[in-house]
């Protein structure tokens, strides 16, 4: 926070509940609030194994949430939910397949000053994967000239600008000092405000037990130092953690050397503050359109224009008793002097 | 509280007053949040492990609060898997704690409806008299004449999930009762790999490690999907393709291993040798072979006898071929001016002439006797070292190869020309001395009636391109149980002694001089196999183990045959096997021809499963599927069963080979609960009362068992036996009791005891090696100092090879290992595969033997001429050279030998429940017309009994489902998601369809051929449930391992579920019928 910004307490000037919002934590209340953290998940090296799913299981101890093969590809948990807080999508597609640039030389590479680093890749370069379309007229394997299996893991956004947040009446959703959103069991009624106020339908209350509940990034093992389950979990590093600004520039690096490696098709999806949610503490690196995984393409937080609703309320309000003033005083009788 | 505080702690004076405005943040928490501890802060105590499902070896924490396991996470601190789990290894917490498990022994009568309670103690006792009784009444002093000194009324199956130790005490203990018949998962799952390694290189290991693939640049996955099988090791794959590498994945199916691949290449499965072959041609013909490594590393230059027959020469066949034995006579394979001496052909060759044909004994699987020491050859070898000599190794492999072209590869595999070219380029432009390519395989090349003979062309190819030995380089073995690199190791095996020493035959060796002979190289280290056999007679019989008695060696049982555990199931059928362990593995599901595992222990008298949870091999006396068909009455079964609950990992102490040999120390967290207890509980303490019992007498066929050592120190409340006294004995121990620290120390006078030559220095110092968890961040690359690998701490194995003759690297970029000539030792990066002080420069003198044989160029120390094989003159009773035959069952006609559809030796085991298809175009062949192949899915584990019963994993894949190609579904009438019922000659299963581009129907010979995919984890117990997939699989082996072909089989498919009770024999026995199956079909030799 700079020194121009307003004094604590002061609502004037801040988008508290749209806009660009660089200190959520702060701007909710947290004193010395550390580096804003959240996910990257970088699908173009899932390999689908579901260990986040599991491990968030495991963690949070979620009950297990049914039996069923949907015949969606791998996917058997078929989205976020009450029960499911990580959530791997499959999708089979007629697109190229990846082909990684074979013909880069990259013999000027010492293999053993890398391996020299520990006993591997840092973790931020070790997901840095170059990929490239099949070059035209590249053999087809067998006929087939398209195809491609996208896996990603969704999660909770922990956007920047919470609807579910905003809406919770007994503040059991909260913001973190780490600038994550997460629901607090002991408060949540199970109203279910929330459910439909999230724009990416990610919150859900549990049947039987009514109360809502969704990825909490870990919030209980942020506080001792530790790294939420999934990511920790993660076998190629597809999902990463950490400061959220650090985050950006992994993947605003990433998705540059894709589109070097001529993988145009690799976006990120969520990193953009200025987007309707304000920016997402967890965002993605696509391979496609985000319908494609099952995610809304412009997502806006539904109370971004509780303001301005609430001006017009106010205005009108205003408006109305000042109107009932001038009938009351037309008359020469006021209310409450009725005897 | 006071009214202070309490006001402060509404939420709304705390927004009113402080900077939450909006009081969705510090306004809004509540005490409960405020107070938040994660548990694995608040754990009394970490305890490191090791996970239990694969063999990528991945490091645990394990948090343990109040004596209880609270959370079970990646260990960061491992070099393997840096803190990273698959889903299976996440779900280790609901493994070891969830209501899944059994905590209480339970035991079924003769003929009872249910199980009744039992306590341990009597459970025990009762399995003591049982073992007494049945040895006693079935022991064969004599086999036709020659001494025996065994049973076969007692079997056991299972220890790839187990530790080291207790493999070890499972091995000595049913050895000292005479009980041949121990097999484990090894069996089924990776000996040909062992056969395949081990007579190519001298180990039967695979020849790297994990964290050695980033440093490939071509990565060619094969036969194995790793992704989906080995998640957590697939990073290492990712790392290589973030440097630039390429990675093929080639495979019937495309998989989650192929969505990350840079080309994915769908081949006809059971067609790799064509495949693999097709490139050793594109190799030798384009001259792109390296051409010095080959020279100076491979038996390219040595000469073959003049009698050696090609199967270019006898059209599919080698010399030497018995047509009414169905084997073959290794004498013509020889090197010229070799005399036979190789090891399982010469004990193969006397077994058959003594017990006469009919009886299809097969080898005593010699071939995986090179898990550690290849195959003999003597007398003075002839080379030309220009390789023009026509009878030349090098001109040999060239003529073998020569008609595997690419027309040959498509007409094959069904891989069209310009795609395997891509193969071809990717890997002669990453070979050579700047680069180098790695092959990654698993049961995709091993689970095959050729099994062996495919690792073989692998080794062949690598050889080739000079890529053994190097960073980035070798043939990775992806094996598939914690521990079962260490179950083949410390064998639970029939024809395996520790460190790969065979079993005794009982034809072959009349004393312990005689059977060292028979197997021991000249040269090399495996020419000192007398000091590991005496030595591991002194860890198992001490002080009774003299010169004068030769060491014991007659307390051990003898071999007649193959006692594998196909083997076993027909001793079981037959009345013969009367008493059966299972530990750890689940046959009714998991094995070839499910249905004859379950029949063969319902003829048992008794069955003790020791396991977590009720597995099918547990009940089938009650739900199997034969009760179902009317096969079965439970009340006629009179099999008593008894079920002991197993301890988890997190329970027991005890070490781990990893899939790159590596031994990995896990820490008890805390006691079993209930009477569940770890393997090395219930040997140890069933064998202390076996002792107790026979005390004092005077039996010959006793004395073993009193004359074992077996005074293992025991601790904590349940007396549990110290696994880490085991693991010192396992590494042995000198004359004054001072542990060793290397196998060189070991002497063959009895001065020495070590019960597993090739794990010598893991306990060096006294220290426990294995248990060393130095984080990899404070180490080099390597990280020699986490835990420790066989042999000698060695991760790339044949590492001498990374330097030219002369011991400089290849090149800079690619160097490991080389010659420092002022020290005038090796060094490098890893530590040497050599002998330290040996310099590039030596020579051996005439008549050397043993390590002083192996001059400064021979890489290959457990080899018996120092060189890798390209060749294999010895060691494989199947050829010498890998050829493609078609597998057992298969649509298509073999195109490269038309006259020879499969192997002539391999084993098909036809019985009333085992039988064939009539293949490649026969009468009949359409009857059964599509390609089956199996697999694992990340999400379960074998056959399922550590996956199917944790919720976490069941709602993952919760259903049995095959996967079929659109173009499949639309000739079936097969519904996306609906039913569909399988049928083979063996059996009638249901699956749920999954129609997926991702399975390729295939063009070979100008006709399509449709694959279809079955995961084999399902059975009809557990919490996820469905039929098991090898109710369609047979029995037909690899004659040198009596490993099962369960990669490529065939079978119909057609829409809808299958039918109930006896009406499901009726769809078997229609189609059998339709088919013209009789007992002949598929068994001929030739043809």
């Amino acid at each position: 926070m700079t020194d121009t910004s307003p004094a604590p307490g002061s609502l004037v000037g801040r988008n508290l509940l749209a806009g660009v919002e660089p200190d959520p934590a702060g701007d909710a209340g947290h004193a010395d609030a550390p580096q804003r953290m959240g996910f990257f998940t970088d699908t173009s090296v899932c390999i689908g194994c579901k260990a986040c799913e599991v491990a968030c299981k495991e963690w949070n101890a979620i009950p297990e949430d049914g039996l069923e093969l949907t015949g969606m590809s791998y996917d058997n948990s078929q989205g976020l939910g009450a029960s499911t807080w990580r959530h791997v999508a499959f999708i089979e597609q007629n697109k190229p397949l990846g082909h990684a640039q074979t013909a880069v030389d990259h013999s000027d590479v010492d293999v053993f000053a890398l391996a020299a680093q520990g006993s591997g890749t840092p973790p931020a370069e070790a997901a840095i994967t170059p990929t490239t379309p099949a070059p035209e007229g590249a053999p087809s394997p067998d006929g087939r000239t398209e195809l491609r299996w996208l896996m990603s893991s969704d999660v909770c956004k922990h956007c920047t600008h919470a609807a579910c947040l905003d809406v919770c009446p007994t503040g059991s959703l909260f913001r973190t000092e780490f600038g994550t959103v997460v629901v607090q069991e002991d408060i949540c009624n199970g109203c279910g405000y929330c459910v439909p106020a999230c724009p990416y339908g990610v919150i859900e209350q549990r049947p039987g037990d009514g109360r809502a509940w969704k990825c909490t990034l870990c919030y209980d093992r942020l506080g001792a130092g530790q790294e939420p389950a999934c990511a920790k979990a993660c076998p190629t590093d597809s999902i990463q953690f950490g400061p959220l600004e650090e985050l950006r520039e992994r993947a605003a690096g990433r998705v540059a050397q894709l589109h070097a490696a001529g993988v145009t098709d690799a976006r990120l999806y969520g990193e953009d503050p200025q987007d309707g949610v304000g920016g997402d503490g967890a965002f993605f690196l696509l391979l496609d359109e985000p319908e494609v995984y099952g995610l809304p393409p412009d997502p806006v937080v539904t109370t971004r224009d509780l303001p301005s609703m609430w001006r017009h309320a106010g205005a009108a309000a205003a408006t109305l008793l000042g109107g009932l003033a001038a009938v009351f005083a037309a008359s020469g009788r006021l209310p409450g002097r009725r005897r | 509280m006071g009214m202070r505080t309490w006001i402060q702690d509404w939420p709304v004076y705390r927004q009113l007053t402080g900077a939450d405005p909006l009081g969705r943040g510090a306004a809004a928490t509540s005490p409960t949040t405020r107070s938040l501890t994660p548990r694995t802060e608040s754990a009394d105590r970490v305890v490191k492990s090791v996970c239990p499902y694969c063999a990528v070896g991945c490091g645990q924490n394990v948090y343990v609060k109040d004596e209880r396991v609270v959370q079970i996470e990646g260990d960061p601190d491992s070099p393997v898997s840096r803190g990273r789990l698959c889903p299976k290894g996440a779900a280790s917490l609901q493994l070891t704690t969830g209501d899944a498990r059994r905590h209480e022994v339970l035991y079924r009568r003769p003929h009872a409806r249910d199980w009744e309670r039992l306590d341990l103690d009597t459970a025990l006792d009762m399995v003591v008299d049982r073992v007494l009784r049945t040895r006693a009444e079935n022991w064969q002093q004599e086999d036709e004449g020659l001494r025996v000194n065994r049973t076969l009324g007692i079997a056991s199956l299972g220890g790839a999930t187990l530790d080291n130790e207790e493999n070890y005490l499972i091995k000595k203990l049913f050895t000292a009762l005479g009980v041949v018949q121990v097999e484990n998962q090894a069996r089924v799952c990776h000996s040909s790999t062992v056969a395949g390694l081990g007579t190519s290189f001298g180990r039967g290991g695979a020849t790297t490690f994990m964290q050695d693939l980033q440093n490939s640049d071509c990565i060619v996955i094969e036969g194995s999907n790793f992704a989906e099988a080995h998640p957590v090791g697939f990073q290492w794959v990712m790392e290589a393709k973030a440097r630039g590498a390429k990675v093929i994945h080639v495979d019937p199916r495309f998989t989650r291993t192929s969505a990350l691949a840079d080309l994915h290449v769908p081949i006809r499965a059971g067609t790799d040798i064509a495949f693999l072959g097709g490139i050793i041609n594109h190799v030798l013909s384009g001259g792109h072979e390296f051409r010095e490594f080959v020279l100076e590393y491979t038996n390219a230059a040595t000469i073959v006898g003049e009698e050696f027959r090609d199967t270019e020469d006898l059209d599919g066949l080698f010399s030497g071929l018995d047509e009414e034995g169905g084997s073959y006579d290794v004498h013509t394979w020889q090197y010229e001016g070799a005399s036979v001496q190789a090891a399982s052909g010469k004990r193969d060759e006397l077994y058959h002439e003594r017990s006469g044909p009919g009886r299809n004994s097969s080898s005593s699987g010699g071939a995986e006797s090179h898990g550690s020491g290849g195959a003999a050859i003597s007398g003075e070898q002839h080379e030309d070292r220009t390789l023009e000599h026509p009878r030349c190794v090098y001109q040999i492999l060239k003529r073998h190869y020569a008609r595997y072209t690419p027309e040959m590869v498509e007409e094959t595999c069904g891989i069209p020309r310009d795609v395997f070219a891509e193969v071809c380029r990717a890997l002669v432009e990453n070979s050579g001395r700047d680069r180098t390519s790695e092959f990654v395989y698993a049961v995709g090349w091993t689970q095959h009636t050729v099994g062996a003979q495919y690792i073989r062309t692998a080794c062949i190819l690598q050889l080739l391109l000079g890529n053994m030995g190097r960073p980035g380089g070798g043939i990775q073995a992806l094996r598939g149980h914690a521990s079962i690199q260490g179950s083949s190791d410390i064998p639970t095996l029939f024809n395996l002694l520790p460190g790969y020493l065979p079993m005794p035959h009982a034809h072959a060796h009349e004393d312990l001089d005689a059977f060292v002979e028979g197997v021991r190289t000249k040269k090399g280290y495996w020419a000192n196999m007398r000091s590991y056999a005496v030595s591991l007679l002194k860890a198992y019989f001490g002080e009774a183990a003299t010169a004068d008695n030769d060491f014991c060696f007659d307390h051990l049982p003898r071999l007649t045959g193959s006692h594998s555990t196909y083997d076993t199931v027909l001793a079981q059928l037959e009345g013969v096997c009367k008493g059966y362990f299972l530990m750890g593995e689940n046959p009714a599901v998991g094995s070839a021809n499910a249905k004859m595992q379950r029949l063969g222990m319902a003829r048992l008298d008794w069955l003790v499963v020791r396991d977590f949870s009720l597995i099918e091999s547990a009940t089938w006396w009650k739900d199997g599927p034969e009760i179902a068909t009317g096969e079965l009455r439970t009340e006629d079964i009179a099999t008593e069963v008894f079920f002991f609950p197993a301890a988890s990992h997190t329970e027991k102490s005890g070490s781990y080979t990893n899939t790159n040999r590596m031994l990995q120390w896990h820490f008890a967290a805390k006691e079993p609960d209930g009477e569940a207890r770890s393997d090395l509980w219930f040997m140890y303490h069933l064998g202390r009362r076996i002792r107790e019992r026979l005390r004092g007498s005077t039996d010959p066929k006793d004395r073993p068992l009193l004359d074992l050592t077996w005074d293992y120190p025991t601790e904590g409340p349940l007396a549990e036996p110290s696994a880490e006294a085991v693991l010192a004995e396992i590494n042995g121990y000198a004359a004054d009791g001072t542990p060793l620290s290397s196998y060189e120390q070991l002497t063959d006078d009895g001065s020495t005891s070590c019960g597993c030559w090739i794990y010598c220095g893991v306990y060096a110092d006294g220290v426990n090696q294995a248990a060393r968890k130095k984080p990899h961040t404070e180490q080099d690359w390597i990280a020699a100092e986490w835990a420790w690998a066989w042999p000698a701490n060695r991760r790339i194995l044949y590492n001498r090879a990374s330097a030219d003759p002369d011991g400089r690297p290849w090149s800079e970029r690619k160097a490991l290992v080389w010659w420092d000539a002022e020290a005038g030792r090796w060094t490098g990066h890893d530590n040497p595969d050599f002998i330290a002080d040996r310099p590039p420069s030596y020579r051996p003198p005439e008549g050397a033997e043993g390590p002083d044989a192996l001059s400064g160029t021979d890489p290959f120390i457990m080899q018996a001429d120092g060189k890798a094989w390209l060749y294999a003159p010895a060691g494989l009773i199947d050829g010498p050279l890998p050829t493609h035959y078609e597998p057992q069952d298969s649509p298509v006609r073999n195109p490269l030998y038309p006259a020879q559809q499969r192997s002539p030796v391999r084993q098909a085991i036809s019985s009333e429940h085992n039988r064939f298809h009539p293949s490649g175009g026969l009468p009949g062949s359409d009857v059964y017309p599509y390609v089956v192949t199996t697999y694992r899915l990340t999400e379960h584990f074998t056959a399922g009994g550590m996956t199917r019963w944790s919720p976490y994993l069941a709602e993952l894949q919760p259903e049995f489902f095959c996967e079929v190609s659109p173009q499949l579904a639309a000739e079936r009438n097969l519904e996306h998601a609906g039913w569909a019922t399988l049928v083979s000659a063996r059996g009638v299963i249901e699956a749920r369809v999954l129609v997926t581009q991702r399975m390729a129907p295939l063009t070979v010979q100008g006709r399509t051929v449709h694959q279809i995919g079955l995961p084999y984890h399902w059975g009809p117990n557990g919490y996820s449930r469905g039929d098991a997939a090898n109710e369609l699989s047979a029995i037909a082996l690899d004659p040198n391992v009596h490993i099962q072909e369960v990669k490529a089989l065939t079978a119909d498919i057609r829409p809808g579920r299958r039918p109930r009770g006896p009406a499901l024999l009726d769809l078997l026995h229609s189609y059998q019928e339709r088919a013209g199956v009789t007992e002949h079909t598929g068994t001929e030799v030739r043809g």
